[in-house]
């Protein structure tokens, strides 16, 4: 009997001790929402970077013969075009490509921002407490209480749009995530014994701040950062919609599908394919983000 | 229960003096206002009039206490553009903008919670999984480009809606459509998640134990709690609907508030743009306050705590 009970042990495979960072990598192979998100998110990277390579025409060059030419797909379309051309006969495709890389580097510098002036807040409130963090949770209920879409047009209206300005207002306006998140994190962690640790050893503020507080943020702060971007791009999207974001002969998507807007009623395809290629980009980081939310928080799942 | 209803009166009421400080500021600080109004190629003696006219010369600490103390009482001053009372112009507008939020938030209630509760119902079925799927993509879906698809469906290919304008209820369908969509993702997860709290509970093992029916727990215990959190989700998701109706307003042609915002922006008109920031951000407050409250009243724990 106990010789059986051996031999089954025995038999049975090793078990597996897994390190958090090998657990981690499963979870996220076997995660299909963050898989899809990451093959989206690199295609879509990796298209905006070999825009100048592949991109078959100067995104900006006007052909007025050729104006509004359907997509390939369309009877009247050909493979000149695959994606037609605009109503100043500039290529869809070119432009789309170009686009991409707009639409990544105002989502990327905009995250960018908010997430320094967010996580710098969140940390302090956290971590100090007291009088900070009333001040500062103050300054986040503040934050949420003005509607982000009228304040950042109104700005827009009156500084004038440029590229520069739009990341500027996108970064001094999406920053309530990261608070929010860097503190409540902050003060989770405020107490724990390797930070009493590095208070007793006399290691200075900063020290404790960026050295041994912030990189156990870090997990919740990337989530953040994806969801962050994929709003600062849509953001963008819908200024630029109205005409107070990135502005023409610039091919920002948003700008593609307010200009396709007058021929909405003929030339359906002149705002379906920037707005399929927005939607497609945004579910990607999104999908990525949740994904990463699932993975790195082991209670998350 | 006094002290706290006192307590967040007092607090919405700072939020709100901080939000018309900063909002005045913002919009002052952005630019010359004086040059803005004046247009294009305007001289400078045409400026500098303009400047005294509208007291843009003096202090910004006065212009704001003069500003905020005539808004109190219900005076925004005149529009540079329509050359009305600005209070004229919401009162006029308000109602369309509050009707479609409204119509919008039922229509992502209606749409969103009882998707939440088969989802928690019946986890990783195919329902759950449905409409995790509608969340993703609602997340996604740029709101104005949702708002040109419908009209190319409902307008171009079927002709059966129309595309802008108010003139009656039909007009309301799109928008509404486009706005509740918004909020759904976000009502239906906290309905999920909430539910499948409440549902591993001990008070409804308890419940299924003595054997209720499945209906009368579902509803009679564990809904209610499940709900709690999702009542003021929904109020501050009201007031999100009211600061994004700017796009779908203009979109839909809809005279709203949003439209009003939108046509005071392109137009450098400083009053109405000032008032209706002032206006929709009272409102957020407002409702962040109900929000708070009604969640005090449903959940005696948040009172005490």
């Amino acid at each position: 009997m106990s010789e059986k009970i051996t031999s089954f042990v025995n038999d049975l495979p090793e078990p597996q001790l897994l390190s958090p960072r090998q657990a981690m990598v499963l979870r996220a192979r076997n995660h299909s929402g963050f898989l899809l998100g990451c093959i989206g998110l690199i295609s879509i990277i990796l298209l905006a970077l070999a825009a100048p390579i592949i991109a078959p025409f100067d995104p900006s060059k006007q052909d007025l013969l050729s104006r509004l030419q359907p997509p390939a797909w369309y009877e009247a379309g050909d493979m000149g075009h695959i994606f037609g051309t605009d109503q100043l006969g500039r290529d869809y495709l070119s432009r789309l490509l170009y686009g991409a890389q707009l639409s990544l580097i105002i989502g990327f510098l905009a995250m960018i921002l908010s997430g320094i002036i967010g996580t710098t807040l969140g940390v302090i409130a956290g971590y100090f407490g007291g009088w900070a963090d009333l001040i500062i949770t103050f300054i986040i209920t503040t934050r949420l209480s003005m509607p982000v879409v009228l304040i950042a047009l109104s700005i827009a209206a009156i500084f004038g749009s440029s590229l520069q300005i739009v990341i500027l207002i996108l970064g001094l306006l999406l920053w309530d995530g990261f608070a929010v998140v860097a503190r409540s994190a902050t003060i989770q962690l405020r107490d724990a014994e390797y930070l009493v640790a590095a208070r007793a050893l006399g290691m200075p503020l900063w020290r404790i701040i960026l050295f041994e507080l912030l990189p156990n943020l870090r997990d919740s702060l990337i989530v953040v950062a994806t969801l962050e971007m994929a709003h600062a791009i849509l953001l963008e999207a819908a200024l630029s919609f109205l005409g107070l974001g990135v502005q023409p002969p610039l091919p920002s998507w948003g700008l593609m599908i307010a200009e396709g807007k007058d021929y909405l009623f003929f030339e359906p395809w002149l705002i379906m394919i920037p707005g399929v290629a927005l939607f497609l980009l945004v579910m990607s980081i999104n999908l990525l983000g949740d994904g990463l939310r699932d993975i790195t928080s082991p209670d998350g799942r | 229960m006094y002290v706290f209803v006192l307590k967040r009166i007092g607090l919405a009421f700072l939020v709100a003096l901080f939000v018309s400080l900063i909002t005045f500021l913002m919009l002052r600080a952005a630019g010359d206002p004086a040059i803005a109004m004046a247009g294009e190629g305007a001289s400078e003696a045409d400026i500098e009039f303009i400047r005294v006219q509208f007291g843009f010369d003096r202090p910004l600490i006065t212009q704001y206490l003069d500003w905020l103390s005539s808004a109190l009482l219900g005076d925004f001053g005149t529009s540079t553009y329509f050359t009305t009372p600005v209070s004229e112009l919401i009162a006029e507008r308000l109602p369309v903008t509050l009707k479609l939020g409204l119509a919008s938030l039922i229509f992502a209630i209606v749409l969103a919670t009882p998707l939440g509760i088969l989802a928690a119902v019946y986890p990783n079925s195919i329902i759950d999984r449905a409409a995790l799927a509608l969340s993703v993509l609602g997340q996604a879906l740029p709101n104005f480009w949702f708002a040109l698809m419908l009209i190319v469906v409902f307008s171009v290919m079927w002709p059966i809606l129309p595309p802008s304008g108010n003139s009656s209820w039909i007009n309301f369908i799109m928008p509404t459509m486009v706005l509740g969509y918004y909020a759904t993702p976000s009502i239906m997860r906290l309905t999920r998640s909430g539910m499948l709290e409440v549902l591993r509970s001990d008070y409804i093992r308890t419940a299924r134990a003595k054997g209720l029916l499945p209906v009368q727990i579902m509803f009679k215990h564990a809904l209610r709690n499940a709900i709690l959190p999702v009542v003021s989700l929904s109020t501050v998701q009201f007031g999100y609907m009211l600061g994004g109706s700017i796009i779908i307003e203009s979109i839909f042609a809809l005279h709203g508030i949003g439209q009003l915002a939108w046509e005071s922006i392109s137009r450098a008109d400083l009053p109405t743009v000032q008032a209706i920031v002032l206006i929709i951000s009272l409102i957020y407050v407002g409702l962040n306050l109900a929000g708070d409250l009604i969640n005090a009243w449903l959940d005696p724990r948040i009172r005490v705590s």
